[in-house]
Parts: C-alpha cells; sequence; structure tokens
C-alpha cells in the first residue's frame, strides 16, 4: 500500500506510537491485558453480561448511577495514585548523580496524568456519584429530572476515563501540567498526541458533568417532596444545589477555553500563540476562571457530607443551618472572584494582585464559620465515634491547616515566594486529600449501608483511616518544608543532597497511603464477605435525620411508595418522634422511566469520534460524528419511555419491609 | 423560615405520607432544564465575546473590521435572522390554536430564512478567506471567526432540529411531547437570535467604528 493511504486510514496512527521500548509501560500493559482477560473472562464464565447490561449499564434509575459513578472513581484512583507512587519514589531516588528510573518524557506524563486523572475522573465522578445516589432520596423523590440524560452523563464520563486511559497504552499522554497551559500546550511546543488526548478526554467527560449539573439543579428545583421549602431542604442537598449551581455556570468556560486551544492546534488559529497577535495569558486567565470554582464543585459537596455526618453522630440538630446555608452560597459567589490568585506573579501590578489578595482571604470566612458550626453541632452531643464521624473530625484538623496555608499563599507578596513550590503542592493536597477525599470516605462509610442493606466493616475501616490520616501528613509535611525552602514543583532530579531526606519521608507516606488503601478494599472485600453479619434491616443504622433513611435498605427502585409530606428541617427525626406511621396498605402502580442503551451507544461513538480526532483519522471522526447525530436523533423517535411499576410487585417489595420492621421491633 | 407547609385540618394529627397519587406530567422540568442549558452555553458565547473584546485590535498587521466588514451585507443577513425569529413566534402561536398544518408551514419559513442566513454568512466567510482573511491571519480573524462560526454552528444544528420536529409533527401530530419539543426550540431559536444580536452590535457596528 502506499504511504498515502496508510495515512489515509491510520492518520499519524503508525506502529512507532505504542511504547514498547518502555519496559515499565509494557509491565504495565501486561498486567492491565491480563487482569482485563482475567475480569471479561469471569464475567462470562459467571454469565453476567446479560445481568450487568439490562441492570447497570442501560439502567436510568439515579441510584445505580451513582453507585457506577463510585466505582468509576475508586478504579480511578488506583490508576491515578499508581501515578503519585511512581513520582514519590522517582524523587526519593534521583539524588546524588542518579538520575532515578524515570525519564524526562515519561515522568512529565505521569504528573500530568495524576492531576487530570485525580481532578476530573476521581474527585468529579466521586461527589457526582454521591449527589446522584443521595439527592433524590433526601427530597422524596422517584428519580431524578431527566433519568436518561443521567445516564448519558455517566457514560460520557465512562468515556472521557477511557480516552485518558487510552494514552497509557497508545501514543502518550499531555506533558504539560494538568491545566495545559498555553503556549507549552501549543502546536508547536507539544505537536504529538499528548495534549489531544488531555483536551479530548476533558471535552467528552465535561459533557457528561454539564449535563448532569443541569440535571440536579432541575430535580432539586422541581421535585421536592411537598412541604419541603428551600430552607428545609437538607444541607447535603443545599450543597449539592450549590455545587451544580456552579458546575453549569464554570464548566461551560472550560468548555470554550479547550474549543479555542483546539482551533489553535487543528485549525492553525492565533489564540494563544506567541505570534499572530495571540495571547497565552488568555489561556492562564480563562482556565482560571473556570479552574477556580472547580475547586468549590469538589468541596462543597464534602461540606455537606460532614454537616450530616456531624449532626447525626452527635444526636443534635446541625447548628447553625442557616448560617450554613449562607455560607455556602457566599462561597459559590466568591469563588469566582478570586481567580487571579493563581497567578499573582505573572505580572498584573499591585493593585489587581491586592483585589485578588482580599478576596480570597475573604472565602475564609464563610468556610471558617461553617467549621464553628460543626465544632457547635458536636458540643455537648452524644457523639458516636462510627467510622463516618472519624472521618469528619480528621477532615477538620487537617482542612483548618490547609485552609491556613492557602491564607499564606492569598498574601501576595508571600507568594511570589510560595508560587509552583511545594508548598503549593502541599496546601492543595491538604486541601483536596484532606477535604474533598476524606468527605467521600466520609459518606461512603455513611451511605454503604443505605445502599446495600449492611454496613461496612469497622476493623479494617479504622485501619485505612489511621493509614490514611498519618500517610497523609508524613507524605506532605516534608514537602511543605521542601517549599518553604524554595524547592519547585515538577522536578524530576536534584543536586542539592541535603533535600534528599524529605523526599524519602515523603515517600514513605505515600506507601503509609498506600496501605490506607489497601486496607479500604480489604474492607469492602470483608464487609460484603460478612454481609449477614453486618445486617441492617431498620433502613436507618445511623439514628439518622433526614429523608433517605426513612425508607428500607437498599431502598426500591420507586424509593417512597408514597410521597411523604414534610413539616421540619430533620424530616426523618420529626417523623420518629412523632411516631407517624409508616402505610401499610393502598398501594398503587408507580409510573418510572424505561431503560435504555442510548446512552452507552452514544457515549461508545462520542469516544470513537474522539480518538479519531487525536490521531488525525478523519474519515473515522465523520463517520462517528454524523452517527452520533443518527443515534440521537433516533433516540428522540422513541415516545415510549415509561411504564409502570405493577401494583403486586409494589405490594410485595412494600410487604417485606413491613416484616422486617417488625422484626426489628422484636 | 416562613414556608409553605401543608397544615393539617385543626385537630388531626399532620400527615406525613401522601396516600393519594396525583400524576405528574413528564417534562414537568424540561422548560427549567433547558433553560439552564441555554444559560451554560451562553457562557460559552460570554468566553467567546471576551475573547473577541481581548483580540479585536490584535491584528498582527494584518486587515482589520473596518477593511474587511461589509456592513449592508451584514444588515441583510441580521433581518433574515429576525425574520427568522418572527416566523417561529407565528408557529408557536398556531401550535397553541392546534392548527398542525399552519404550525408545518411557519416552521418551514423559518427554516427557509435560517438557510439563508447561513448562505450569506457562508458566502461572508469564504470571501474573507479568498481575500487572505481566514481564521489564521490574526488573532483578531481567530476570534471573529470561533465568534461568529459558533453562533453559525448553532443555527446549522438548529435547523437539523427544525426539520427532525417537521417530521415527527407530521407523524404524531401536536401531542404533548411534541409541543414540549417546538418549545424548546422554540426558546433556543430566540436564544441564538439574541445572541446575533450581541454580535451585530458588539462585533460588526462597534468593529467598523473603532
Amino acid at each position: 500500500m502506499s504511504d498515502d493511504l496508510i495515512k489515509t486510514i491510520f492518520g499519524r496512527l503508525t506502529l512507532d506510537s505504542f511504547p514498547i521500548h518502555e519496559p515499565i509501560l509494557v509491565g504495565t500493559f501486561a498486567v492491565v491485558a491480563l487482569g482485563g482477560i482475567a475480569l471479561l473472562g469471569a464475567l462470562t464464565y459467571f454469565k453476567l453480561w446479560r445481568y450487568l447490561w439490562t441492570e447497570w449499564f442501560t439502567s436510568v434509575d439515579h441510584k445505580k448511577i451513582g453507585i457506577m459513578y463510585i466505582v468509576l472513581a475508586l478504579v480511578m484512583l488506583l490508576r491515578g495514585f499508581a501515578d503519585a507512587i511512581m513520582m514519590r519514589l522517582q524523587q526519593a531516588l534521583a539524588f546524588n548523580g542518579s538520575e532515578g528510573y524515570l525519564n524526562a518524557h515519561h515522568y512529565d506524563q505521569v504528573f500530568t496524568a495524576h492531576g487530570v486523572i485525580m481532578i476530573f475522573f476521581v474527585a468529579m465522578p466521586f461527589v457526582t456519584g454521591l449527589m446522584n445516589y443521595v439527592v433524590p432520596l433526601q427530597i422524596g423523590a422517584r428519580d431524578v429530572s431527566f433519568p436518561f440524560l443521567n445516564n448519558f452523563s455517566f457514560w460520557m464520563t465512562v468515556a472521557g476515563a477511557v480516552t485518558v486511559m487510552a494514552s497509557l497504552f497508545v501514543g502518550e499522554f499531555a506533558r504539560t501540567g494538568w491545566l495545559a497551559m498555553a503556549p507549552l500546550s501549543g502546536l508547536d511546543y507539544s505537536p504529538d498526541v499528548g495534549v489531544d488526548y488531555y483536551i479530548w478526554a476533558l471535552q467528552i467527560a465535561g459533557v457528561g458533568t454539564l449535563l448532569s449539573g443541569v440535571n440536579l439543579i432541575a430535580t432539586i428545583v422541581k421535585m421536592r417532596a411537598p412541604g419541603m421549602g428551600l430552607m428545609k431542604m437538607p444541607i447535603f442537598t443545599w450543597s449539592a444545589l450549590v455545587t451544580n449551581v456552579l458546575i453549569v455556570a464554570a464548566f461551560p468556560v472550560l468548555t470554550a477555553v479547550l474549543a479555542m486551544l483546539s482551533l489553535d492546534r487543528y485549525v492553525g488559529t492565533n489564540f494563544f500563540t506567541n505570534t499572530g497577535g495571540g495571547n497565552p495569558m488568555m489561556y492562564v486567565n480563562m482556565i482560571w476562571i473556570w479552574g477556580h470554582p472547580e475547586v468549590y464543585i469538589l468541596i462543597l459537596p464534602a461540606f455537606g457530607v460532614f454537616s450530616e455526618v456531624v449532626s447525626t453522630f452527635s444526636g443534635k440538630r446541625l447548628f447553625g443551618y442557616t448560617s450554613m446555608v449562607y455560607a455556602l452560597i457566599v462561597i459559590c459567589i466568591l469563588s469566582y472572584l478570586v481567580w487571579l490568585h493563581h497567578f499573582f506573579t505573572m505580572g498584573s501590578g499591585a493593585s489587581v494582585n491586592s483585589f485578588f489578595g482580599i478576596t480570597t482571604m475573604i472565602i475564609s470566612i464563610p468556610t471558617g464559620a461553617k467549621i464553628f458550626n460543626w465544632l457547635f453541632t458536636m458540643y455537648r452531643g452524644r457523639i458516636r465515634f462510627e467510622l463516618p464521624m472519624m472521618w469528619s473530625i480528621a477532615f477538620m484538623l487537617t482542612f483548618v491547616i490547609g485552609g491556613m496555608t492557602g491564607v499564606m499563599l492569598a498574601v501576595p507578596p508571600a507568594d511570589f515566594q510560595f508560587h509552583n513550590s511545594l508548598f503549593l503542592v502541599a496546601h492543595f493536597h491538604n486541601v483536596i486529600i484532606g477535604g474533598v477525599l476524606f468527605g467521600m470516605f466520609a459518606g461512603v462509610n455513611y451511605w454503604w449501608p443505605k445502599a446495600f442493606g449492611f454496613k461496612l466493616d469497622k476493623f479494617w475501616g479504622t485501619i485505612s483511616f489511621w493509614c490514611w490520616v498519618v500517610g497523609f501528613w508524613v507524605a506532605f509535611t516534608p514537602l511543605y518544608i521542601l517549599g518553604l525552602m524554595g524547592v519547585t514543583r515538577r522536578l524530576r532530579v536534584f543536586d542539592d543532597p541535603s533535600l534528599h531526606i524529605w523526599f524519602i519521608i515523603a515517600g514513605i507516606g505515600a506507601a503509609i497511603i498506600a496501605a490506607g488503601i489497601g486496607a479500604m478494599l480489604m474492607q469492602f472485600y470483608v464487609s460484603i464477605r460478612d454481609r449477614e453479619k453486618l445486617r441492617d434491616v431498620t433502613g436507618d443504622p445511623w439514628n439518622a435525620r433526614t429523608l433517605e433513611w426513612a425508607t428500607s435498605s437498599p431502598p426500591p427502585a420507586y424509593n417512597f411508595a408514597f410521597t411523604p409530606v414534610i413539616h421540619d428541617l430533620d424530616a426523618w427525626h420529626d417523623m420518629k418522634a412523632k411516631k407517624a406511621a409508616r402505610p401499610t396498605e393502598g398501594f398503587r402502580a408507580i409510573h418510572m422511566p424505561k431503560n435504555t442503551g442510548a446512552g452507552v451507544i452514544l457515549a461508545g461513538l462520542a469516544l470513537v469520534f474522539g480518538l479519531a480526532m487525536i490521531w488525525y483519522i478523519w474519515w473515522l471522526a465523520a463517520v462517528a460524528f454524523v452517527a452520533l447525530l443518527a443515534v440521537a436523533i433516533g433516540h428522540t423517535f422513541n415516545y415510549d419511555r415509561d411504564f409502570h411499576i405493577p401494583v403486586e410487585d409494589v405490594i410485595a417489595s412494600e410487604d417485606i419491609r413491613t416484616r422486617q420492621l417488625q422484626t426489628a421491633e422484636v | 423560615m416562613a414556608t409553605t407547609t401543608p397544615t393539617a385540618a385543626a385537630g388531626e394529627p399532620p400527615a406525613y405520607y401522601e396516600l393519594d397519587e396525583h400524576p405528574h406530567p413528564p417534562g414537568g422540568s424540561t422548560m427549567l432544564g433547558f433553560w439552564l442549558y441555554l444559560m451554560s452555553d451562553c457562557l460559552i458565547f460570554a468566553m467567546l465575546f471576551a475573547a473577541y473584546g481581548v483580540y479585536g485590535g490584535s491584528l498582527a498587521g494584518g486587515p482589520g473590521p473596518r477593511e474587511l466588514f461589509d456592513l449592508p451585507l451584514v444588515a441583510i443577513n441580521t433581518t433574515m435572522l429576525l425574520l427568522s425569529s418572527i416566523t417561529y413566534g407565528f408557529a408557536m402561536i398556531a401550535t397553541d390554536e392546534k392548527r398542525q398544518s399552519a404550525v408545518l408551514g411557519w416552521l418551514g419559513v423559518t427554516a427557509l430564512f435560517g438557510l439563508a442566513f447561513l448562505a450569506i454568512e457562508l458566502y461572508e466567510f469564504s470571501h474573507l478567506i479568498h481575500e487572505g482573511a481566514g481564521p489564521q491571519r490574526s488573532a483578531f480573524l481567530s476570534a471573529f471567526f470561533t465568534l461568529v462560526g459558533t453562533h453559525g454552528l448553532h443555527v446549522t444544528f438548529g435547523l437539523i432540529w427544525l426539520a427532525v420536529l417537521v417530521v415527527q409533527v407530521m407523524r404524531r401530530g401536536l401531542i404533548a411531547d411534541n409541543v414540549r419539543r417546538l418549545q424548546c426550540l422554540s426558546m433556543f431559536w430566540h436564544f441564538l437570535d439574541v445572541v446575533w444580536i450581541g454580535v451585530f452590535t458588539f462585533v460588526y457596528l462597534l468593529g467598523v467604528l473603532r
């Protein structure tokens, strides 16, 4: 075949695109391939394909989609953490003339992939999954406003994750850092496929994120149970509402700026180039106008989790509910007024820097108010040190330190020392691990019994907890110290032997965190094995206060057989206090949305389109795009999207619940 | 905390469950959801306007707005889009009156005006590129083509959507689902009109003044 024909068929994909000369990648590929074959073989052997497809992949049930989001987050956490361990090992080895074990080409991809995966494919699916699972239950709804869209959003996120993973074995990932700053990410300095993988992974996943944001806002605004005014909404739902407003108001900015970067790379426009009138600072500004709200998109749901957990395990109504709500809203607004603090050193001048320094510091006021509210909720409470509560207390201690180093970074003159140093790296890991991740772990331990009907094992959970908390401090305290000494981030080798000891300590910390992750997986395994011992039949194992605990665990597909009526902020606590009787007869058929495979198919086509664009396989991109349109249009010709759960089925599952409650009382 | 709580009749204990199911028509949240989507789309345009605002003077030695823009042509184009919005409005009035053939007729007229708009825009683009003023020439032209082109792309998708709706209305008539879809497209179409007024003022009129 002629070269031209091969180029037309395969674009810039050649045999050299497969990194067979990198032993680490070949090894990884062998492990992944063997694991993948084993998994696929097991699924086939146990005949699970049909079950997975009909019950999970095509499901429009918000609970199943929420669980799938969290599974995705946990899987990607393992990948992102593997990158972290590689970096720690490299930096601990590359002293005294040693080059370490990663070459620069590979190391730069590792730190970029670590950031991108941890933010977009661990933290984001984690918070989206938790919101998806909990919010409809908390507001007494049967599903979200747009159930099909919810399924589609999830699969678009998966397609983005698959795109990132593909870059590991075909071609390479970006070597630009997690925000792909221009002009480094432009075609002149990054001519290969790495940045294109980055762009398409984020654009495809971004569609999912945006639509799920629209979906959850509409759900919260339109589908609350009667009596639930805005100020009677559970605080986690409030945090979800504010978070999704931030998503809808921030992600289009990312879409736009990445689209402009793609035009620079694909069409040759001059947005962020050094020549032709372009201005790379526009990229820096625009990406941070999205990027700063993004960190609040991650942390606010965690704040919501802590509020629920602290109130439940202190046995008290949340202290200062109204101020908590206003703090969320103030943080939401302020998050748009601080983006420039990410680049104080880039020549904005003293006046502009002062403005953004002050707005940044002001954010610590509503955040501090929330911390005090949690403390006052605990004050004179009857605190139960269950796992979710332990994570919450660890969060309060850890996050306060992270917040204070954040205020240090907000001082523009001081930032000239801290900028781009390991101090910054330690700061944002301090708030993201100590805030977001601890919050998600608290949430998983808290809502697991709701989702599966049995509690998580406390022994392994406690081990995981201590490993994470201790490991975090051992890993990141040295980074604070190194940062104060002026060590910049993203370095691969070091000349100064006096720094060595700190990197070794940080590496030990990462190993302790690895033990924490291992213990967490063990916790899941042991809990599933011992599920009968850990079983909860009441549906309310923690003596909790909000509506999701009013139904069975796991909840039926329709969540509530009768729509609950709300009289109090802590609706379920109110119902228990007033001994509100659960109706045991008079059930009706329930109107529900049908499952559909359209979401999987559309996301699969989007994945093909993205990969074809990355590799310049234009014909395939065109085919995938046309197919995408055709399937989307075809889906709109399906008017038959709902069905009724027959009344017999409702009666059957509600009778089981009645008997369970009777045994629980005896 | 003044919220509307359903109050029980005097003396009776408050109800904690609604025992009779009242039907919720599907799509009750669609208008709100579509509004939210439109506002997110509006933000994409906001970023493109911002980019144009910053790059408007970055000519890189190339031609500027005054040499390039043909205001009478753009005025005709604007008229096409504004008329298409009016005719879409007539289609919605006919929808309210349940006159299906009138709906289809007005949708057809809207599509014609939309196509005319796109044709004139494409002519303008090809003319500019032919003169050597393509999107690669300068940051100003990059921002111009991206902003106006993104709007044009939206109109294109609006036309595809309109064609699909015409088929669906012909097949199923003005059933509730189709009426809801017509309302969504209506919002989308008027939204594009509003954005275009911004483009006409900010890009073309101010560009020529600059």
